[in-house]
Parts: C-alpha cells; structure tokens; sequence
C-alpha cells in the first residue's frame, strides 16, 4: 500500500517538476528546482525520508523508484540548462561583437637601414657557403690599403681614389681590400673571408656620391683555386640575392692586386635582360670587381704563389641596396628621415 | 677615349659590324666600350645638289627660290641661307627625309621630318642644310660658314649621298681603358685588339723614314741631364713649312676624336699623338737659340710662360725643355709663348720624347695644367714608340707637301727598354683558369696580340707597348680575354669545408640591433668625420680629451676634416633633420666606430669603438631609454645589477637628467635628456634623449650562455613598504639596502608608487616598493618574513626613511 502512495507520490513530484522545468526561463529558476525538488530540504529527500516506513524487503524497490525519478529530473534539468547556457553564450557573443577594422594596436618596432639589410643579405650567402666574417681597421695603413695590393708609391690607381690621408703613413682606407692582406697574413689557410666595412673616398656628396660608404670584400685562398671557381662561386652569390634567373656576364678588367681581373655584370633584375629604363637599356648592371689573387700580392702577404691560388671580390653595399630598393639618391642614406627609414 | 670607326678600319680593313655588335665584342675582350654615337643619326635622305638658279621670293624679303639639280632630277627649295649662289653644291634633304637639328642648331630627339610645302605661297620640296642640322659642328668642320648652309668643294658628286662624303657615315666609340693598357691610348692600340677580338687581320701604319740629304744634328745638338725624368729624347727637322689646311679625311679622324682640325702641322702632331698615342711638340727652331736642347729640372721659383699665356712658377720638381739661353717649353706638358709656331713659322724642331709619368702626373697637377699631351705621358708611356711616331710624323708631313723633311733623327736614349720575357707554362695557365685548353690554342691567342713564343727558350716575349705584362697570370689573362671569360666554366671550390661565422662582437651587434629595434628605434647612418666645431657646440672643455681628434691632411672641407671622437654630432644632426621636417616621435640608432688616438699627430693606428647610439623625441621620457638599455643588457646576458651614476659630467646634456651607466663597476656607456641649450642650438624643439653604449665595453661582459635555474615550487610572499624618504636619496640607495638585507630569501623589490606635493613634508617623497620573498627549500612563515623586514626598516631607517604612517 505505502508502495503505491509512494509511488504515485513521485509521479506527481516528477510531474510538477518536468513542467516547471519545462516553462524555466533563466538558470536562476533552474536552479530553484533543484534545490526544491533535488535538494536537503527537498520534495524528494522527503520521500527518501518517508522510507522508514517501508517494510525492510520493499526498501530496495522503493530505493529505486526513487533513484530513477531522480535521474528522470536531473536529465531533464540538465536539457534544459545546457540549451539555457547555449543561449545565453549565444546572446553574450553576439553583444560582444566588435568592429574588426578598427585600427591596429602596433608594437612600432624600428627599421633596419637599408645598407644593414643588403649587408646581412649577404653575410648570409656567404657564411652558408663557409665563409668567416672578419673585420679590418677603417683608419689603415697605406702599406695595407696600397702597398701589399700591389699599388707602389705614386701608382696612379692612388690618385684615381682620392685618397684621404691622415699623414703620409696613414690613410682612411679607400676600400676593404687591406682586409684580404691582414687575413693572408695571419697565414691560417684555406681562407675563405668576407669583410665588409666602412670605405672613404674623397667624391663630394651627391646624388651618386658619398665620401664614405661601404664595401664588402672576399677573399679564397686554397690550393688549386680556379677562376671557374670565382665564376661559379659569384654566379651563385648573385642567384642568391636577386633571383635563381639572374644571369652573370664577366668582362675583362684591371685591379692592380688581381690578375686576370673581371667586373661582374648581372642581367637587370627589374626586366630580366630585355632592356629598361633600370638598366638604362642595357638589360646589364654592373655589380662588382672580382679577380684571381696577383701572385705578387700572395709573396708580399708571405704565401706561396706557387702552391697556393686564390680570387677575390668586391661588392659595394650602397650600391646593392640603391638596386635593390630601387633609391635614387644617395643622400638619402645618410640623412636618416625616418620616413626614409621607416620603408625598409 | 674616343676613336671613330673609320680610323680603325684604316688598320683593320676587314672588320664587318655593327655598333652594337662591336661594342659588345670589345668590352668582352677587355677593351671596355662605354658607349657609341653614329654619327649618321637621324640623317635621311640627304644628296649633293648644286643650285642652278635662283630668283627672288614675289612676297618674301628674305626668301630665294632656287632651283637644285639632284642628279636624277631638278627640284624647287625656297631657302633663307645668305649664302647660296648658283653653281653651289649642297646637301639637300629630300621630301621625307630626315635632319638631326633645327635652325637654331639644337639637336632634336628622334630629328625633324622634312616634307614638301609652300613657303610664303610658294613651293618648296626640300631643304638645303647647315653642319648644324646635319648634328655636327663648326668645329668639326671648320670650312663651314657661321650662318647659312654648308657648300661643299667643286669636286663634289651632284647626286652622290651627302652624308658620306661629309664622312658623317661613322660612327663614334668612347672607350674606358684601364691603367695598365697603356698602349690603347691610341687608335693603333685600339685596332689591334679589335683585330684580335673578331679575328681579323691587322694592318698597322706603314712607317717610311724619309728625308734630305742634310743631318737634323747639323741643325740641333740634345742634352738631357735628368735620364729618369726623360728616358729618351728624340728630334727632327723640317724647313720650308707651307701651312695650310689639312686633307679631309685627317680632319674627319680628329674631329671624331674630338678634336678640332686647325692647319696641316698641328693637325699632323695631332693625328699622329692619337695613331701612336706619342706626343709630339713643334718649336719654331728660328726661336731655338744656340742650336741646342737642353732637357733639365727648373729651378726653384723660375718663371715661365706657356703658349696659352699664363705665366707659371716651378719649381725643381719640373722638367723644362731649354735652349742655349732660355726654357722652351714645360715637358710633357705645354710649350712656351717663346717658340710656339705662328703663321709665318719656316723651320720645325719636332720633337718626340719620353719623360716618366709619375713627374708629368704630379707636375701638371701641382701647376694645375693639364694637357691631352700630359694626359697621354702620366700613364707612362712606351719609349720606343717615340721613334715610330716621330717618323710617321715627318712621312704624313712630306706626303701632305707642308715641309721638307731633313735627314736623320737626333736621338737621347741611353737606356733601351727591353721587351718582357714570360716563361710559357700552359697547364698553370690551365690550372689559374680552370679550362683544359692545348698549347696550340694559347698561342693562337697570344699571338694575336702580338705576344709569341720563343721556341728555344719556351719563353713569350711581350713587345715593350704591352708593359702589363711580366708573369704566368698576366699570359693567363690574355688567353683568357681571347677565349672568352664567358667560355670558362663555372665550378664551385673543391678542398676541405670551412664553417661559416660571424665573429663574436658581430653577433653582439646583431642582438643590439634586434632589441633596440624591438623597442622602435630606426637605424641611421652617419658620417665618420665632421667638423672641430661641434665641440663647442656641444659645450665641451677647452681641454676636453674628446677634442683630441685626428685631422685629415685633404678634407673635403672643414666641415668632413676630423675623424669623430664621439657619436653624439651624427645623432643630434639627424634627430635635428628629422625635427625639422615635422616627423613625430622620432627614435633613432646608429652603430659607428669613433676613432681615438693613442697620441697626436697619429704614429700607430687609432682606437676604433664601436659605439651604439640612441636618440629620440616626442612621447618619450629619459626612463624609456633607460628601459632599452637594461632590456639590451639582458638579452645579452648580462643579467647583474646595472647602475647609474648621476656624475656623468657630460656638457652637452642636461646636468640633473643624465647618468653613467655602469656594469659591474665598469662605465659601459651614459644616457641623458639632451641639454636645452645643446638641444635649441641644433634646432630640435622640446625634450630629446640619448644613450650612447661601449660595444667594446659590452663584449667584454656579453654571453650567450644560458643555465636552466628551474622554477619555483615554493609560494612567494609580498610585502609593501610604503615610506617617507629625504628627497636627496636615490632609488639605487634603497633598492641596494632592502636587497642587502633581504637575503636570499628576496626574490624582487619593486618600486610601483612614488609621489611628491601635498601631504608630504617640504624636503621628502613618499616612495612605496613590493618585496617579494620566496624561499627555493621551504614555504615561508609570518616570522621569517618579519625578521627580514625588520632588518630592511633598520637599514632604512640610517637613510632617515621612515614608514608612512
């Protein structure tokens, strides 16, 4: 008997409580139910209280009938509140819409100097084709910067460079070149160096010229170096820095501390040989001097010439930046407007 | 350079090609071609027409109707020229055809289109045409008239092509040769390579010594007392000159080459210095006194004046050409007013000698005269080819009836240059290159310029012209030139690998650059010399060891004239450029050496630093540079206490905002807010800062070495203090005592409030720090934090800080 009052007792219990689940509007009225219904002082933990009165043997029935209506509750209770919380993240995400094309918060990270840029370009080729990076004194010695590069005393290549001199024995090196003596000297081989720095020329600033600016010089000495082994090298270094398709076309030249001697030419990069206004029609531009190591230049340096061969080049880096960035003067490198630099 | 083409042809007959085509070949060959001019550009049909008839214009002044036999037919041109009369032979540009100017002699940009028309009502099919709008000049062709058209001789062809026979069928090549060819200063030098690049057979000059009975050393005696100055002095005679002008073909070589015909004597010293590329100078040997040359230094402050007028003063550096009484002329360089050669000269002294080129270089550079004969003997010429030249010179001067040569050369020449010996070594020429070239080849090669082989001594001899060459890589290169570099292969070294790497100092360089970038500064290039007055502009001591700079001898001018001891200028300069060009909140850097000497004037090569500087403007405040440094200093793995000495004592920045910077007891550097009055005098509007750091310095502590020190598993524990502290004392005081006492137990100490005004006593600030504890053992309890802390107040409180209440 007591079985069925109980019975009936939660059918109505779980009755009411489906339906006012079923009309809850918010989570606080979720809530409500369950501590009415689910909870210590509960609709259902009143029941489970009335249990004394059940004879021992019907317990576990009862138990049971309880425990399922519980589970049918809470299951419905739950429905409701995951669609509930759906709805309300719903909501919250659709007020928190924002306007994505507002500005940007930026961090206004600084500029490398074009110069730096071609620079590290080509330290890069380089260092992953095994070359150190070595560095020689901007204020030389004119036995570094002329004598030891084959340009004895009043060797017109030294007035070609107008040569700022600090005292007859000093100068402000013309080029990187002195750099190539110094690490032949140290007399560890093979060498395989670029030195890049700082070079001064006494050109009066303009538009193409600056009485200081930068060079980076190389340097391979090893035995049974070849000047195919200076073509294939400096083919690779220009695919490297402006493009697999750039071509190279070496012409005849005089250095007094190389011998034979080239300028490197590399198809124009803006219209791949056809002729522009770039390359002023040529569809060629001038990118650097190279040549195999004079022999005489090896004996001042005390290496064997007759063992050892070796090439050697000279890139000048404004000039790479000025191409590759497309600058058309040069001043502008020097001047430092940050809406200059702010572009690189 | 420049050399027409024409002229070369006249050595190198079989040469077929085109502008293009040549230049391209010679510049790879090693003869580099800068660039062309045809001189036949933009000239289209253009005849020889002669004039038979002219009658007035009915409704124009100025205007003549003239009727002009063609050849194939008579045409109407209505023309003003002053100049036409009938019987005129001119050229005429044809309906359709095509001139390179307009009648105000200014050359146009693809020419002027002539076509038929009516002048005033009457037609005209053509145009008769100045030298000027045939795109050249007076100059060039010295027998057109000033104003009108150009009349061509009476043996003109009626008929032929008019541009031809002004030999404006040319075309004009300007060469770039490198100092070591010499000998391709001169149209022969030049047409020898060009035979040798298209392999074509080359046919120099055909030089026939001629001359009289008589003997030039009957007429003059040569003393050369400076052999080093002057190897070898050659002289010859001509008596009975006629001047008058040159042939047209001579004329047509000089004006290519740029240089204007004159008369048949000087145009003939002219050719000839251009075909051998010898110099050569006529005296009028009437003026010569004592039948005698003497070839000697000057002296000291003796006077001479040139033919151009200018009088000059020597000194023993100059080599002077002299008679039995007086200097005749400066060698190499220009002869004297005293025996230049004048309209009614007789008798010729020609002269042809070789003077070293170092002299000529620095004696025409100090008396500021410079010559094409100075620009041709200061590369050093061949002495050999004096005798050449001078013959060919008298030959030209005989076969064009301007003298009679007299017999025999008066010639100085004690020390005869011998022609280079190479031992021939084909394999190391094959291994230098990196070719696998036979024997046979590299001697096709060589001899095409000239360089053979000796067969018993297996020696190639080079010709004294070809002073470049004197070792297996000079051989190497010439057979290189001739295979083509374009024919070697491309290989990549072979042999044992090498690491790449960037030094140590590099490396920390790049990392300044990441973080001062990072924090938005900009890099900025900037001079390494500048002027001695920025020293007082940025208010330094007269004795300040920064003015110890070093001096370039030949600046550019005063404001490139010292060597920067300091980096500061370059900063200010550009934050100034950048200030003044309204650009906001500015931050910049720059990594540049400064140069110190040991001791003035400079015996052994200065100190180079490397210095990394900052500046800026605009929303930032002296703690953001400071912020940067420390940011710099940690990611370089300098990761102890830094300090800051306020005592920089630096003039130029402002003297209650700036400090040393100091690492482990070390300066590495300063930071400050530029000094108003520093800031005003370079033109930058409100506060700016810099920083300028020791790489140098900084290398010695950088590392980029890292240990793990694991993370804490203990909780921390934070304090606040918030005191009241005597203005005067620094935050580094009390940072330095709480860390002191703290232990090892402080973690961090942390200043986040610091306040002076209202509420707190005339003379104090309220200051407040979080000390954060934690321990790498233990969870801290109350009574270890309060016996610490109470050992901070203790130390405190000797600062006369108190705990606010």
């Amino acid at each position: 008997m007591i079985n069925n009052e109980i019975k009936t007792k939660l059918d109505s219990i779980l009755d009411k409580a489906q339906e006012s689940i079923k009309a809850a509007k918010d989570m606080d009225i979720i809530n409500e139910i369950r501590v009415k219904v689910l909870g210590k002082k509960g609709e259902l933990t009143a029941v489970l209280k009335g249990m004394k009165d059940v004879a021992p043997e019907d317990r576990p029935a009862v138990g049971q009938l309880v425990n399922d209506t519980r589970t049918k509750i809470e299951s419905a209770l739950e429905t409701v509140k995951t669609r509930l919380e759906k709805a309300q993240m719903e909501a919250r995400l659709a007020a928190e819409k924002i306007d994505v094309t507002l500005p940007a918060k930026k961090y206004n990270i600084g500029h490398s100097h074009p110069n730096t840029i071609a620079l590290e370009e080509v330290e890069r080729i380089f260092i992953g084709m095994g070359y150190e990076v070595v560095e020689g004194p901007e204020i030389e010695y004119d036995l570094y910067n002329f004598e030891k590069l084959n340009i004895p005393a009043n060797h017109p290549a030294k007035d070609e460079q107008d040569t700022f001199y600090i005292n007859s024995d000093i100068v402000l090196r013309t080029q990187t070149s002195p750099a190539q003596a110094r690490e032949m000297e140290k007399g560890k081989l093979p060498i395989r160096m670029i030195s890049p720095g700082r070079v001064f020329r006494s050109d009066e600033v303009d538009a193409t010229h600056s009485p200081s600016f930068h060079q980076i010089e190389g340097l391979v000495v090893d035995e049974h170096i070849t000047f195919a082994d200076l073509k294939g090298t400096l083919q690779e270094f220009a695919r490297e820095l402006f493009g697999p398709e750039t071509k190279t076309k070496f012409r005849p030249h005089h250095f007094p501390f190389t011998e034979p001697s080239a300028e490197m030419d590399v198809s124009c990069f803006k219209c791949g040989g056809k002729g522009c206004r770039f390359c002023k029609g040529e569809g060629w531009i001038e990118i650097l001097g190279c040549g195999m190591v004079h022999p005489h230049v090896f004996e001042m340096c005390g290496i064997d010439p007759e063992k050892y061969t070796g090439f050697a080049f000279g890139v000048g880096l404004e000039r790479i930046a000025l191409l590759k960035y497309e600058i058309d003067d040069m001043r502008l490198l020097y001047e430092n407007d940050i809406r200059f630099l702010n572009q690189f | 350079m420049n050399t027409s083409l024409k002229w070369i042809k006249r050595y190198v007959p079989d040469l077929e090609c085109t502008s293009q085509e040549y230049m391209d070949a010679m510049t790879l060959s090693g003869t580099k071609v800068e660039g062309y001019k045809e001189l036949d550009e933009n000239l289209e049909k253009i005849v020889i027409g002669q004039v038979t008839k002219i009658e007035k214009h009915p409704d124009a002044d100025k205007l003549v109707i003239c009727q002009v036999n063609i050849g194939t037919e008579s045409i109407q041109i209505v023309t003003g020229a002053p100049n036409v009369f009938e019987g005129a032979k001119v050229a005429v540009v044809l309906d359709g055809g095509k001139v390179a100017a307009g009648h105000d002699d200014k050359k146009v940009e693809g020419g002027i289109v002539i076509k038929a028309g009516k002048l005033r009502g009457i037609e005209s099919n053509g145009m008769m045409c100045s030298i000027e709008e045939l795109g050249s000049t007076r100059e060039m062709y010295p027998e057109a008239p000033e104003y009108g058209i150009y009349i061509f001789d009476d043996d003109a062809k009626v008929g032929a092509d008019a541009v031809k026979a002004l030999g404006l069928d040319d075309v004009v090549f300007e060469y770039e040769v490198t100092s070591n060819r010499v000998d391709c200063y001169s149209v022969i030098g030049i047409a020898r390579e060009a035979a040798a690049t298209f392999g074509k057979k080359f046919y120099p000059p055909e030089v026939k010594v001629i001359g009289n009975d008589e003997k030039a050393s009957d007429y003059i005696r040569v003393e050369v007392t400076d052999k080093e100055l002057c190897p070898r002095y050659t002289a010859r005679v001509v008596k009975n000159i006629k001047i008058g002008p040159s042939p047209k073909w001579m004329q047509r070589c000089l004006a290519a080459s740029g240089i204007r015909p004159i008369n048949n004597l000087v145009d003939i010293t002219n050719y000839v210095m251009e075909e051998f590329g010898q110099p050569m100078h006529a005296y009028d040997l009437d003026t010569i006194e004592g039948n005698k040359i003497i070839v000697r230094r000057a002296e000291n402050g003796e006077k001479f004046v040139t033919l151009d007028g200018k009088e000059h003063v020597l000194d023993e550096n100059v080599l002077m050409i002299c008679d039995a009484e007086k200097p005749v002329g400066l060698a190499g360089i220009m002869g004297g007013e005293n025996s230049m050669i004048t309209d009614n000269v007789k008798n010729v002294l020609f002269e042809a000698a070789n003077f070293d080129g170092t002299n000529i270089r620095l004696s025409s550079k100090r008396l500021g005269l410079r010559t094409d004969a100075s620009g041709k003997f200061e590369k050093g010429l061949d002495p050999n080819n004096a005798e050449a030249a001078i013959n060919r010179a008298c030959q030209l001067i005989e076969e064009l009836g301007c003298g009679e040569v007299v017999g025999g050369m008066v010639d100085v020449y004690p020390e005869v240059r011998k022609e280079s010996r190479v031992p021939f070594e084909p394999e190391k020429i094959n291994d230098l290159l990196g070719t696998d070239l036979s024997k046979d080849e590299m001697l096709k090669y060589l001899a095409a310029v000239e360089l053979t082989l000796v067969e018993k001594t297996n020696e190639i001899v080079a010709p004294t012209f070809r002073q470049d060459i004197h070792c297996m890589a000079d051989l190497a290169e010439e057979v290189a030139r001739f295979f083509g570099y374009d024919n070697i292969p491309t290989t990549l070294p072979k042999g044992e690998a090498t690491t790449g790497k960037l030094p140590f100092d590099l490396r920390v360089q790049q990392k300044a650059r990441e973080i001062v970038q990072y924090s938005g500064f900009s890099q900025g290039y900037t001079y390494s010399f500048e002027s001695p007055k920025v020293f007082d502009r940025l208010r330094l001591d007269k004795d300040a060891p920064e003015r110890k700079a070093i001096e370039i001898i030949n600046p550019l001018g005063e404001d490139f004239s010292i060597m920067r001891t300091l980096s500061v200028n370059g900063m200010l300069t550009s934050l100034a450029t950048n200030y003044n060009r309204r650009n906001k909140d500015v931050k910049l850097y720059e990594l540049g050496n400064i140069y110190l000497a040991k001791e003035l004037p400079l015996k052994e090569l200065p100190e180079e630093k490397m210095m990394l500087t900052l500046g800026m403007f605009g929303k930032y405040d002296f703690f953001d540079m400071k912020g940067v440094i420390e940011e710099f200093f940690e990611k370089v793995g300098m990761n102890e206490i830094v300090e800051y000495d306020a005592k920089a004592g630096k003039p130029y920045l402002h003297p209650g905002r700036q400090a040393n910077i100091i690492y482990k007891g070390e300066v590495v550097g300063y930071l400050g807010e530029v000094h108003p009055e520093v800031a005003k005098d370079y033109g930058i509007g409100g506060r700016s800062y810099i920083a300028v750091i020791d790489m140098t310095e900084i290398v010695k502590f950088a590392t980029f070495d890292r240990k793990y020190k694991g993370i804490a598993k203990f909780p921390a524990v934070s304090r606040d203090l918030s005191m009241v502290v005597p203005k005067d004392v620094q935050a580094a005081d009390i940072e330095k005592i709480i860390r002191q006492r703290g232990g090892k137990i402080l973690e961090s100490v942390e200043l986040f409030d610091i306040y002076e005004g209202e509420q707190i006593q005339e003379g104090f600030k309220s200051m407040a720090y979080k000390c954060t504890f934690r321990s790498a053992e233990k969870t801290l309890e109350e009574q270890d934090i309060s016996a610490v802390m109470k050992k901070i107040l203790n130390g405190l409180s000797v600062l006369g800080i108190e705990l606010r209440q």
